[in-house]
């Protein structure tokens, strides 16, 4: 059977990162990169169809691709461009493959999160070149104008070539803040995806999957990288939740409210073996611990079940090893659990993050739940103020109706 | 081989005292001597304050000369390097350097082209 339009791009889109990153080494310019793969699907676009899948789709793009950058950049080096002539240089000279294999998307994700770098481009850089979307996805993803987007990546891309940010995996002792940024980035992919900041749905789920599809790749490079797993693991463990945590109409659903049985089992038990792992090597970090929280919510049948003290003692663990005030509020959810709504309401005094909605949101229900209706609502007004996802603002105004019509 | 430009940006007003200058320049010096034995010197000097510059403006095929500086801010630049590298994150690790020496914002920039050897 000769490949569907779709099945091409599929096969492209799940090649795109590992094509790129293997075409970069060896003409050490992004741009050609991408334009070589980019004319290898126009190919596949005229010949699979007729032909059929070649017999390694993966290798056909990778040499039908090279083979095209070779002939733009003969046919554009007569033209004198010194540029070209540079890459060729480059590709011929690196052509072959030499030493101890590296996986060259290990190398092109460091590269795409160098801290010389903006986040935002940083995001955008790993979305467009590791996981082959096209700009304007990644443009409606973040709900930015398709020309912002590309010019973000062209000035990325630019900053790349002009400074000479290197396509090499960092020394053993730049590692460890490097991979903190790649991991933060993959994370940050996901979590946009799960809890949109801002836009009519709650959940954008390509950036979900592609959130995991990066960590799943990342974790596969770099085996002894603990936390690389406990990001995964994370993310399995939130995304098994998915289904359960909206209604039909996308409203917003609470983890106490959630009915159990949406819960995606095999990404639990997945995450959760994951997680076991990391617990076995002892080498925790934040990823992992929050993992691990993950973890024990999915062993619980019901939220009564729950092993709150074992939450409240991996949040105090997080919190020694990652200090931040979004953490001392979610371990003050766990312990109104254990302690009662008026003494987790007593923790969150202490925390400053009043620019924050969720912040809001917890004291409200903990303000709800000890029946100090009026100073609920006044919560649930400024968490109301505080985001921009439309499915969360429409859980805190029925929240806010309720508390209001006692 | 690349060419970087570090540039050490200090607070406009008063200087640090003294015997801090002084330890400040000796790091600087013996980090210059380092940067020469690894090859990567290539030039490097602090300057005069702010306001001993002169701004050159072209106007209608003249150029009109004034008291500088040319942007004022609450920073200026104080003094830079140039170095030779083979990529930006060999650039930084000096530039790391200068930082933690002089306490000051550090800025690195590429110069287009490649370093004559």
């Amino acid at each position: 059977m000769p490949p569907s339009a779709a099945e091409i791009e599929g096969i492209f889109r799940a090649e795109y990162g590992r094509a790129v990153a293997v075409l970069n080494r060896g003409f050490g310019d992004l741009d050609i990169a991408e334009d070589a793969v980019q004319d290898a699907f126009t190919v596949a676009v005229q010949r699979w169809p007729a032909d059929g899948l070649p017999p390694s789709p993966a290798g056909w793009i990778i040499t039908t691709a090279r083979n095209r950058a070779i002939d733009r950049l003969r046919r554009e080096s007569s033209r004198e461009d010194r540029h070209a002539q540079a890459a060729l240089l480059h590709a011929q000279s690196e052509l072959v493959e030499e030493g101890p294999v590296r996986d060259d998307r290990l190398r092109l994700i460091f590269t795409c999160c160098h801290p010389a770098l903006a986040q935002a481009a940083q995001v955008a850089l790993t979305l467009r070149l590791l996981g082959g979307l096209t700009t304007e996805q990644i443009a409606r993803a973040f709900l930015v104008p398709e020309p912002t987007m590309a010019q973000r990546l062209v000035r990325a891309k630019g900053k790349i070539r002009d400074a000479g940010i290197p396509y090499r995996v960092p020394d053993e002792a730049d590692l460890p803040d490097r991979l903190r940024a790649v991991l933060a980035v993959l994370y940050l992919i996901f979590s946009e995806g799960y809890t949109a900041s801002s836009g009519p749905a709650l959940v954008r789920d390509d950036l979900c999957a592609e959130g995991i599809r990066l960590a799943r790749l990342l974790a596969g490079l770099m085996p002894d990288e603990p936390e690389a797993m406990g990001l995964l693991a994370l993310m399995l463990l939130t995304d098994a939740r998915r289904d359960a945590r909206t209604t039909g109409s996308g409203e917003l659903i609470l983890l106490a409210d959630q009915d159990r049985g949406r819960w995606d089992r095999a990404l639990i038990a997945e995450g959760q073996d994951l997680v076991r792992r990391c617990l076995r090597r002892d080498q925790p970090g934040p990823y992992q611990i929050q993992a691990a929280i993950q973890a024990v919510h999915g062993d619980a049948a019901t939220v009564a079940d729950t092993d709150w003290r074992q939450i409240v003692q991996l949040y105090d663990q997080l919190l020694a090893v990652a200090p931040s005030p979004v953490i001392a509020l979610n371990r003050a959810v766990a312990v109104a659990e254990i302690d009662g709504p008026e003494v987790a309401l007593a923790l969150t005094d202490r925390i400053a993050l009043d620019g924050f909605y969720l912040f809001h949101a917890i004291r409200a229900d903990l303000l709800r739940r000890l029946g100090r209706d009026a100073e609920a609502a006044r919560a649930y007004r400024a968490a109301i103020e505080r985001t921009g996802n439309a499915a969360e603002r429409t859980f805190l105004e029925r929240r806010l109706r309720a508390v209001s019509a006692h | 081989m690349k060419q970087y430009l570090i540039s050490m940006y200090q607070p406009d007003g008063e200087l640090p005292p003294p015997e801090f200058l002084a330890k400040v320049m000796a790091e600087i010096g013996a980090l210059r001597t380092e940067l020469q034995e690894a090859g990567a010197w290539v030039f490097g000097a602090g300057l005069h304050a702010p306001g001993t510059a002169t701004v050159l403006r072209p106007k209608d095929g003249d150029v009109l000369i004034t008291d500088g500086p040319f942007t004022e801010g609450k920073e200026h630049l104080g003094g830079f390097t140039i170095i030779k590298a083979p990529d930006l994150d060999a650039a930084l690790v000096w530039a790391r350097r200068y930082a933690l020496v002089t306490t000051l914002p550090i800025e690195v920039r590429p110069f287009q082209g490649e370093a004559e050897d």
